[in-house]
């Protein structure tokens, strides 16, 4: 097939159309599908966050606020981190932290911190990991209950000297055949106690703070 | 091509099927098929996946291949397939949120799906629209058949289940979730498993077509077939 006297006109033509449908169909799948993507997020996000707190606070529908937190040392991240605040009547309630555990074996794990006012653990969960299948991706709920042991936990219970795994003479059992990734999450959750104690005030009034702003917003 | 049977109007059908089927014999699209496929649920939503993107491409192009202009025509077929793709993970992303995050970056990546450009170039582009539909359709379900046994295969062999996830696709429980009475061995989840479950797989497929269609291939065609092409 040759290119005849004209065809350009015709080739820009086709080109030009079918650039039109194509556009056409993205932006219709894009405005069909964009409320419910925003939502399935959102509700995605409560969930998780619901999933580390106090059960007893699980079902009132609390929708936490967001600030961030910056601390390399004990988050894990030179990124600021997710700092969720439950708050009922004004006060709050629980804290959802969401570090970082640098040191896995492939890869940082995120992990979701739940805490009560007081510094003990609601719930540990992880978001995202990449270490090996079937040893270190024990830490997921869905794979084992291991996660499951930091429930209740603070920095007295156990002593911070056995915030470790029990094959280094800690307080916390230990994967077989994993032996960086549970160390990793370990300390990672220690660490996540550690910065909360010190930071809780803070964290706090910045909670009450962003609240404000968006009542004002709200009300604007 | 090889064009296999007799009969002319079920060739695209039987070809996208089994006598070139994209996965088994022209072996394209092999990343996708890969990396998915550690459940049956898995390779089943990604080949449906797919197969959509393939239908809708093959009836695109076929319906302008008059006014196709040669020139131009690698860069249309690419602009349709993605924005075919976009929407179809735009979609489940919204109605298959759960399993939008488990494919992941897989519903993207199957524009570069080559078995889908070769099906525009080769059929959509010289047929009328319902053989190319058809063809497409073949061809999609062929992918999906291999996606579904490999993942069957992996997830019996490394996960010891069989349809565990099905939640993911039509809510509710995991009714059809069957466990088997061992716990599975990891390295079949790997990707080598993924290797391996391919080769064993192409073996059987040729062992079938040694079997039953001796006189339609060439003597030396049989056991080289699938080390010539690339995907």
């Amino acid at each position: 097939m040759d290119i005849r006297q004209g065809s350009a006109w015709r080739t820009l033509l086709l080109v030009g159309l079918v650039a039109t449908g194509a556009a056409v169909l993205v932006t219709a799948s894009h405005e069909l599908s964009r409320e419910r993507i925003a939502a399935n997020e959102r509700a995605r996000l409560l969930a998780s966050l619901n999933s580390v707190l106090d059960p007893r606070l699980q079902d009132r529908g609390l929708v936490p606020i967001r600030i961030t937190a910056t601390d390399r040392e004990l988050l894990g991240t030179d990124e600021p981190v997710d700092v969720f605040v439950a708050t009922e009547g004004g006060r709050p309630v629980a804290a959802i932290l969401a570090p970082v555990a640098p040191d896995g074996y492939n890869a940082p794990i995120r992990l979701l911190v739940g805490v009560t006012p007081g510094g003990v653990l609601t719930g540990v969960r992880v978001l995202s990991h990449r270490e090996t299948p079937g040893l270190g991706d024990l830490i997921e709920l869905r794979k084992s209950g291991w996660i499951l042991q930091f429930d209740g936990r603070s920095l007295e219970d156990p002593p911070y000297e056995l915030w470790a795994v029990d094959r280094d003479d800690g307080a916390f059992d230990s994967i077989t055949g994993a032996t960086v990734t549970p160390r990793a999450v370990v300390k990672a959750v220690r660490n996540t106690l550690v910065y909360f104690e010190r930071h809780r005030e803070e964290l706090f009034a910045a909670a009450a703070r962003a609240s404000e702003a968006e009542a004002a917003e709200a009300e604007e | 091509m090889i064009t296999a049977g007799t009969n002319e109007a079920r060739t695209p059908v039987w070809s996208g099927l089994w006598s070139e089927n994209p996965a088994l014999v022209q072996l394209l699209g092999l990343c996708p098929l890969l990396a998915i496929t550690t459940t049956v649920v898995y390779g089943f939503a990604l080949g449906i996946a797919t197969t959509a993107v393939l239908v809708f491409t093959n009836v695109a192009i076929s319906s302008m291949r008059r006014s196709l202009v040669p020139i131009v025509r690698i860069p249309l077929f690419v602009l349709i397939i993605a924005s075919l793709v976009t929407s179809v993970d735009l979609l489940t992303n919204a109605f298959l949120h759960e399993l939008h995050e488990v494919l992941g970056l897989f519903i993207p990546l199957i524009i570069t799906n080559c078995a889908i450009l070769a099906q525009a170039e080769t059929v959509a582009s010289r047929r009328p629209v319902w053989v190319a539909a058809g063809s497409g359709l073949a061809t999609g379900f062929g992918f999906c058949f291999v996606l579904v046994a490999l993942g069957g295969l992996r997830e019996i062999a490394g996960q010891g289940t069989l349809f565990a996830g099905t939640s993911l696709l039509i809510g509710g429980e995991d009714l059809l979730r069957l466990e088997m009475p061992f716990d599975g061995m990891l390295a079949a989840v790997l990707p080598p498993g993924a290797f391996f479950g391919l080769a064993i797989l192409l073996a059987i497929r040729n062992l079938i077509v040694r079997e039953r269609e001796p006189a339609r291939l060439p003597a030396s065609e049989v056991p080289a077939s699938a080390e010539e092409r690339s995907s």
